[in-house]
């Protein structure tokens, strides 16, 4: 059953405030959401001061600067620090993004920071993304062939590898599904949109020889028809690409195999 | 503490094989609702208004009659499925499964009253 409200140990409170940094005056405010199992503590939004003057201009800019200057226990994900890697997925603002990317400047106010929603969270802003990546894995994200394989490559038309456009870029950040009201609710069957754009990567790619196998995987009334063209994941993806038009085409295809 | 392996969780009991035939069948539904609606609107309308014996006599016109058991059908068995569907995304479990039983016996029963309440009507 849905539950309208968190549960005791996972209510907020209020955190420590930090000092302010001396001598700046172009300060800028972060709430931090802090969480960490060895505390045994309920969650907490702490508050940072940053000196803007000497930050650089994207909020990951700002939590490296927080970690390095204020506080070490801060904790996130973070790697290549340009929109590639997909770990700095966090909520900012209210809105699933990669931290990396997400300039300061599109923010008024205060910054608050979350963990992406509704996973659990393993410290401060790392969720565990552990059934997603298995529910990736469970799509066969891999090209599947039965012909023997050719002495050189599997050939691709220009036409066919455009196909693959706004697909293959996903770096699985997971913005769109912990977004997506319908894996909130039923994350545990439903793929949801991270997973079912990699399937329809697969399904439409035209060296691919499993194209049946793979539609026949994806027809449950859960793992694929639970997505009901909320959009949330299409609005969120930084890397502004669109599942729910991928879903839909998996619907279409479906549809024409049985119509 | 059950040792399933993380790919084993989300495969869980694999596919159903089944969900396209309900996803069409919404899609038609929706496009037949798309005229019904307009069309049961303007009927219904065109009904009201005048005396006991001028409604009856309305509502006994084949075509008045047929739009409104039409739409009685149509757009109940479509409620009936959209209420399904939000059963199975917010109630889970044993209640999930009464909800569902509960929800197609209360539309099959709107529907029985419907359409004996017009063929009185219209007979």
């Amino acid at each position: 059953m849905v539950q309208l409200t968190l549960p005791k140990n996972s209510r907020i409170t209020k955190g420590k405030t930090w000092p302010k940094p001396e001598g700046a005056t172009n300060l800028r405010k972060f709430s931090i959401y802090r969480w960490s199992p060895d505390e045994g503590k309920n969650p907490s939004v702490d508050t940072y001061f940053v000196d803007m003057d000497t930050c650089g201009p994207m909020i990951l800019d700002a939590l490296i600067k927080i970690k390095n200057e204020i506080d070490p226990t801060l904790t996130f994900r973070r790697s290549c620090r340009e929109g590639i890697c997909g770990s700095c997925a966090m909520n900012i603002d209210g809105i699933n993004t990669l931290a990396c990317i997400y300039g300061m400047d599109e923010i008024k106010g205060d910054v608050k920071i979350y963990p992406l929603p509704h996973m659990p969270v393993v410290r401060d802003l790392i969720p565990d993304l552990t059934h997603f990546y298995a529910q990736h894995a469970s799509i066969m994200p891999w090209l599947e062939t039965k012909t023997n394989r050719p002495a050189k490559e599997w050939r691709q038309s220009v036409e066919d590898r455009e196909k693959l456009d706004g697909l293959y870029e996903c770096v699985m950040c997971a913005c769109c599904s912990t977004s997506c009201p319908s894996y909130w609710w039923n994350g545990d069957r439903y793929l949801g949109p991270a997973a079912l754009l990699h399937a329809y990567r697969w399904i439409i790619d035209s060296r691919d020889e499993a194209t049946g196998e793979r539609l026949d995987d994806l027809e449950d009334p859960f793992k694929l028809y639970r997505c009901h063209t909320i959009m949330n994941c299409a609005k969120t993806c930084p890397k502004g690409l669109n599942p729910a038009a991928a879903i839909a085409n998996i619907k279409k295809k479906m549809v024409e195999r049985t119509v | 503490m059950r040792y399933l392996t993380d790919r084993k969780r989300a495969l869980g009991l694999g596919s159903a094989r089944t969900g396209t035939d309900q996803h069409w069948q919404m899609l038609v539904r929706s496009i037949v609702m798309g005229v019904l609606v307009p069309l049961f609107v303007f009927t219904f309308a065109a009904g009201f208004g005048g005396t006991r014996a001028e409604v009856l006599a309305y509502f006994s016109h084949p075509c008045a009659a047929i739009v409104t058991g039409l739409m009685l059908v149509v757009g109940l068995v479509h409620l009936m499925h959209e209420a399904n569907e939000a059963v199975e995304d917010y109630i889970h479990g044993v209640a999930g499964k009464l909800s569902l039983v509960a929800v197609k016996a209360f539309a099959f029963t709107l529907i029985a009253i419907g359409l004996f309440a017009l063929v009185k009507i219209a007979l």
